[in-house]
């Protein structure tokens, strides 16, 4: 069973320019993909276009296949059928993913109220046990986004997109705004619930170093095409194509020093 | 040949916003002529204070920073010329409207440094500009182009080649790199590395970037929660960690060669 089939995606801008081209790959469930690009290498708009959440001017284009909905093309009301149900996303900057105006314990509690339909007390206890699940303490809830930590943050956007207990997880930078220890932190907690649901998990980060952490398989992405894909392994230790080579070797370049002090 | 020298230092500094908690506390730092130091600490732990208050850009509430053994006068222009900055963010901080000839050389009219007829000035600016230009090994016609036109990592190059061009002795970068991409990031590194080398600039960074600091810097102190809770050589620090912080900062860092999905 394939969870999300993507092919040929291309994305396209008003002008008439390819930001994506061509893009397929597949995710089934229970496998870690990764996205790993530069910057401007179209892994983010990817995560969009897969959503159905392209800016205003681009189109996707190709056939994306999520959980058994064609997403290029549809409207937004079948997509909702898809959206936070099936998929769940988190975004690199969770202070602008979360409403400032709204306590942490109401912006969870909005998608576990429709997806499950509880409400009162059992629909606080199931915003407790999702806090919980993240690791924050109950009472939290209470907190308004800027009261708390960035990692906190976090990890509140991971008990939203976990909420509606969907099949596949889309993670877009999730640590990238993060200190390093945080990073080493919710990287660990995505690992133990992506695991512990059997989740399908799409994985977009610029750092290799990470993605080899998180991902069984990846493709790399260049100016907006997928120049290499395989297992993260082969990719890391033999990668064939130029670019991923040179992404290897920064990489290596940049640890080497940190490895010869403390390996 | 002279020893080593230390051009710039705080001694049992603090600092505390009015009324708010204390930022740091009792720090001592020293800057050695030649031996590039690294602050490393996560967000909030008081690093980008320090920084503040090594340039003058702010009073410690307690202690002394010294400037070659004297403390510092702000508004001196041969401190301002010895210490200069490059910030964090390559995209805030070089004005949008100005050419990069004018950004560069901005130093210069403002510490007075340009002398004879307007047109002898303006002859020594653009050669000046030239000069740190090729330093930080950009294309001559740089000059004359806006910031928007170069992609993140050439920024950050205008940015240290403005802050090279009156050649300063100490430069104090404040996450220089983590705003790049790894393989641009890599890059920068190497500059900054060979221009402490040939100019005889001493680095002093802020990051949390523990793979930058064992490559950059010869000397390391961590700051947890506003005070120095290890410092000394970066080969002991990171090599033998004594404080449970550094070590978690340490096994924290995500490196190809400890990656889970490579073993």
């Amino acid at each position: 069973m394939t969870l999300l089939d993507v092919a040929g995606l291309s994305v396209r801008r008003a002008d008439g320019r390819d930001l994506v081209r061509d893009l397929s790959f597949t995710l089934a469930p229970g496998e870690r993909l990764g996205l790993i690009g530069e910057s401007g290498s179209g892994k983010s708009l990817t995560a969009l276009a897969v959503m159905g959440l392209l800016p205003a001017g681009m189109t996707a284009h190709g056939s994306v296949t999520l959980a058994g909905t064609q997403v290029v093309g549809a409207r937004d009301k079948e997509l909702d059928r898809v959206r936070g149900r099936r998929v769940g996303v988190v975004f690199q900057e969770p202070l602008t993913a979360l409403d400032p105006l709204m306590r942490v314990g109401r912006q969870i509690a909005g998608p576990i109220r429709r997806r499950r339909g509880l409400r009162g007390a059992p629909l606080r206890a199931a915003v407790a046990a999702a806090l919980g699940e993240v690791r924050l303490p109950e009472s939290l809830a209470r907190a308004y986004p800027h009261e708390i930590s960035g990692g906190q943050r976090q990890r509140v956007a991971i008990a939203m997109a976990l909420a509606c207990e969907p099949e596949v997880l889309i993670a877009d930078e999730p640590t990238t705004a993060l200190d390093v220890t945080v990073q080493a932190e919710i990287l660990t907690l995505l690992d133990r619930l992506v695991a512990g649901r059997d989740m399908a998990l799409l994985f977009i980060s610029h750092d290799l170093a990470v993605v080899a952490d998180v991902a069984d398989r990846v493709i790399v992405l260049k100016d907006g095409s997928g120049v290499e894909s395989g297992r993260t392994r082969d990719i890391v230790r033999e990668p064939r194509h130029p670019y991923t080579r040179a992404l290897v070797d920064s990489a290596r370049a940049l640890e080497g020093a940190l490895d010869r002090l403390a390996p | 040949m002279k020893g080593p020298t230390e051009v710039l230092a705080a001694r049992e500094v603090g600092f505390a916003y009015r009324g708010g908690r204390p930022v740091l506390e009792d720090v001592s730092v020293s800057v050695t002529t030649g031996r590039n130091l690294a602050l490393v600490g996560e967000s909030g732990a008081g690093k980008t204070t320090l920084l503040r208050l090594l340039l003058g850009l702010a009073r410690p509430t307690a202690g002394q920073v010294l400037f070659d053994g004297a403390p510092i006068a702000p508004r001196d222009r041969a401190f301002r010329r010895a210490v200069q900055p490059v910030f964090q963010d390559p995209y805030s901080s070089l004005d949008p409207r100005q050419r990069v000839e004018r950004i560069v050389s901005e130093p210069l009219r403002s510490l007075g440094l340009l002398s004879g007829s307007r047109a002898a000035r303006r002859e020594e600016a653009a050669d000046r500009v030239a000069e740190a230009l090729r330093s930080v090994e950009l294309p001559a016609d740089a000059a004359r182009r806006y910031p928007h036109e170069f992609s993140g990592g050439q920024r950050q190059r205008i940015a240290i080649a403005r802050a090279i061009v009156c050649r300063p002795r100490v430069l104090l970068a404040d996450e220089p790199v983590s705003a790049l991409d790894v393989s641009t990031r890599a890059r920068v590194v190497e500059l900054l590395a060979g221009l402490a080398e040939s100019h005889g600039l001493t680095v002093v960074v802020v990051s949390h970037d523990l793979s930058l600091v064992a490559a950059l810097c010869a000397e390391t102190a961590v700051i947890e929660q506003g005070r120095v809770v290890e410092q000394g050589a970066t080969a002991d620090v990171l090599g033998s960690p004594a404080h449970p912080y550094t070590r978690k900062l340490i096994a924290s860092v995500p490196r190809l060669s400890r990656a889970a999905r490579l073993r």
